[in-house]
């Protein structure tokens, strides 16, 4: 909806906007900025906003102290395990609902999304019982599968939303021009629907990431995931701002910019193409 | 079009799916139902049989069950509120020709992938804290007294932190409306005299209904199940218990799990009746 207006009028919109966004992304600059002070200039009083001595200490002690690295690993472990194998159940389902639809095909995809909307806390302790059983509490596996299920709904929608935008026509011209099965999925389908597959990992991974019911919940000490991490900051060591600052900036970053190239995909995927 | 042999490999490729969501919807539901008539304290003589409507009757007529649905309705009104009116705005703000559009776009879209662990440990601390947070510091600068944010006015606090996590998802969902609005028709009315307001209130706004609704009914979804924004901040005390909060802690904090399942149950009810209207809408959109 790209308007004329006058250049006054531009500059009046740029400055409020800039100010809002500004305002809005403030806590999170807050944190990056305080990653970077002394514990002592962290809680100066009048805060300091850039004029302090920039240090890396911070991080090296969060490194040192809480193994970071297995926290950050369990993340990748599980958002990545989850989305992976969330794709190879969701793809084959999603890609016959697009191009072989059936009467029963709308019922389908809306009870999958129903399957979304049971709230975990009404199924905590089933699931923690199973888990007992099963042997997976605290264990990576576990969270894996738990993170695919809870996920697979909207992975199942966005991959449906995509293909059905592949129009059949080109299928009927290429399978005309004589190619073989094999070749039109190789040669018009994959390439195709390669971009919508992986902005569905991009959001499924995020959504993932940041999960905090059950990665707190079924993890203890070796399948604990970022979230967890934070959360033990949650006791008074979190008074210390400037580590707490470095943790949660080094827990948030990989996702933030992640985030910032999905944004067009989020709306789609968690509107179930509702808005497009 | 679709041939006999089509039609089978289609069904073979959605089993996986159906068959795990269908495990994983029924046999934590089963269970939950079958504890939810039982008399279960793992912790103090397990199962002891079953008790009926007992635990139903229980958690319903317990002294903390109706403050947990006032809490939840408030932390989902106020943050419905908030984010649906600041993102109305905000959409038609970052709508408007300037300069630097994507740059501010990516600010405001950012706390939604802050995970809510993280948020809400640096809204608490950073922020909130009565001595050392920044809030504290500027009601020093202006010779007030600092307010001790997550005590004394808890729940203000709780829907304050849920708001800024959720407004860019509004934000951008109605952006993403506002955006597909045919200009004439606003160009139209301006010609024809209309004043701003009632461009507002008569093309804009019933353009943007549907985006509302599914803002609404997408985010109530999530909202009644917030739980790590009030597991680090106030952990349930300062009448911020939410109703999935209580529960949690009948099941896990006082062991008592026929009590926590009857409350898992009302938990599902209640987000089943969100659920039907989300449906319809998305139903409908599937048609067309």
């Amino acid at each position: 909806m790209a308007r004329a207006v006058t250049p006054r009028r531009k500059l009046v919109n740029t400055g409020l906007a800039w100010a809002v966004g500004l305002l809005i992304f403030f806590p999170i600059l807050w944190t990056i900025l305080t990653s970077f002070k002394t514990e002592g200039q962290a809680i100066a009083s009048p805060p300091i906003f850039l004029g302090f001595d920039w240090t890396l200490e911070n991080y090296s002690v969060v490194m040192e102290r809480s193994d970071y690295g297995r926290f950050l690993m369990n993340s990748i472990i599980i958002a990545g395990g989850s989305t992976i194998l969330g794709l190879i159940v969701a793809v084959p389902a999603a890609w016959s609902m697009a191009f072989v639809p059936s009467q029963r095909t709308k019922d389908i995809l809306l009870w999958m999304l129903s399957t979304k909307m049971l709230p975990a806390v009404g199924v905590l302790y089933p699931i923690y019982l199973l888990f007992i059983q099963l042997g997976l509490l605290d264990s990576r596996a576990g969270l894996v599968v738990v993170m695919m299920l809870i996920n697979l709904p909207i992975i199942v929608w966005m991959l449906y939303t995509y293909f059905r935008e592949i129009p059949g026509e080109i299928l009927e011209a290429a399978r005309m021009d004589g190619a073989t099965l094999k070749e039109e999925v190789l040669y018009i389908l994959t390439p195709m629907a390669i971009p919508g597959i992986a902005s569905t990992m991009l959001l499924n991974f995020i959504l993932a990431w940041n999960e905090a019911f059950w990665t707190l919940n079924l993890t203890a000490v070796d399948a604990a995931p970022l979230t967890a991490f934070i959360a033990s900051y949650s006791s008074p060591e979190g008074l210390f701002f400037a580590k707490l600052s470095a943790a949660s900036t080094m827990a948030i970053a990989p996702i933030l910019i992640l985030g910032w190239f999905s944004q067009k995909q989020l709306v789609r995927g968690l509107t179930f193409g509702a808005v497009k | 079009m679709a041939t006999q042999q089509s039609r089978s490999a289609a069904r073979l490729m959605m089993a996986p799916a159906v068959v795990l969501l269908l495990g994983w919807m029924l046999v934590p539901l089963i269970m939950t139902l079958w504890f939810s008539f039982r008399t279960y304290l793992p912790l103090r003589g397990g199962d002891q049989g079953w008790t009926g409507f007992d635990n139903y009757v229980r958690f319903v007529t317990s002294s903390a069950f109706w403050p947990a649905v006032q809490t939840t309705l408030m932390i989902v009104l106020g943050v419905l509120i908030i984010t649906v009116a600041l993102g109305v705005l905000l959409a038609m703000l970052l709508d408007q020709p300037m300069w630097g559009q994507g740059i501010v776009r990516i600010l405001v879209i950012a706390p939604f992938f802050v995970m809510p662990t993280v948020s809400a440990l640096v809204w608490k601390n950073m922020f909130m804290d009565p001595v050392n947070g920044l809030f504290a510091h500027l009601w020093r600068f202006f010779g007030a007294e600092p307010v001790s944010w997550l005590s004394d006015a808890a729940m203000p606090s709780i829907i304050m932190i849920v708001s800024w996590q959720w407004l860019p998802f509004a934000t951008l969902i109605l952006l993403t409306a506002i955006q597909s609005l045919d200009s004439e028709q606003l160009e139209a009315a301006e010609m024809d005299g209309a004043p701003p307001l009632k461009r507002f209130a008569f093309i804009i706004l019933p353009h943007l209904a549907r985006a509302i609704t599914i803002v609404i009914l997408i985010q109530t979804i999530f909202l009644l199940a917030i739980f790590a924004e009030i597991f680090v901040t106030t952990g349930g005390a300062f009448g911020t218990r939410t109703l999935s909060y209580l529960i949690f802690q009948r099941v896990l904090e006082s062991q008592n799990i026929g009590l926590g399942s009857a409350g898992g149950v009302y938990a599902i009810i209640l987000a089943n009746i969100v659920a039907i209207f989300l449906m319809r809408i998305v139903g409908k959109n599937l048609d067309n």
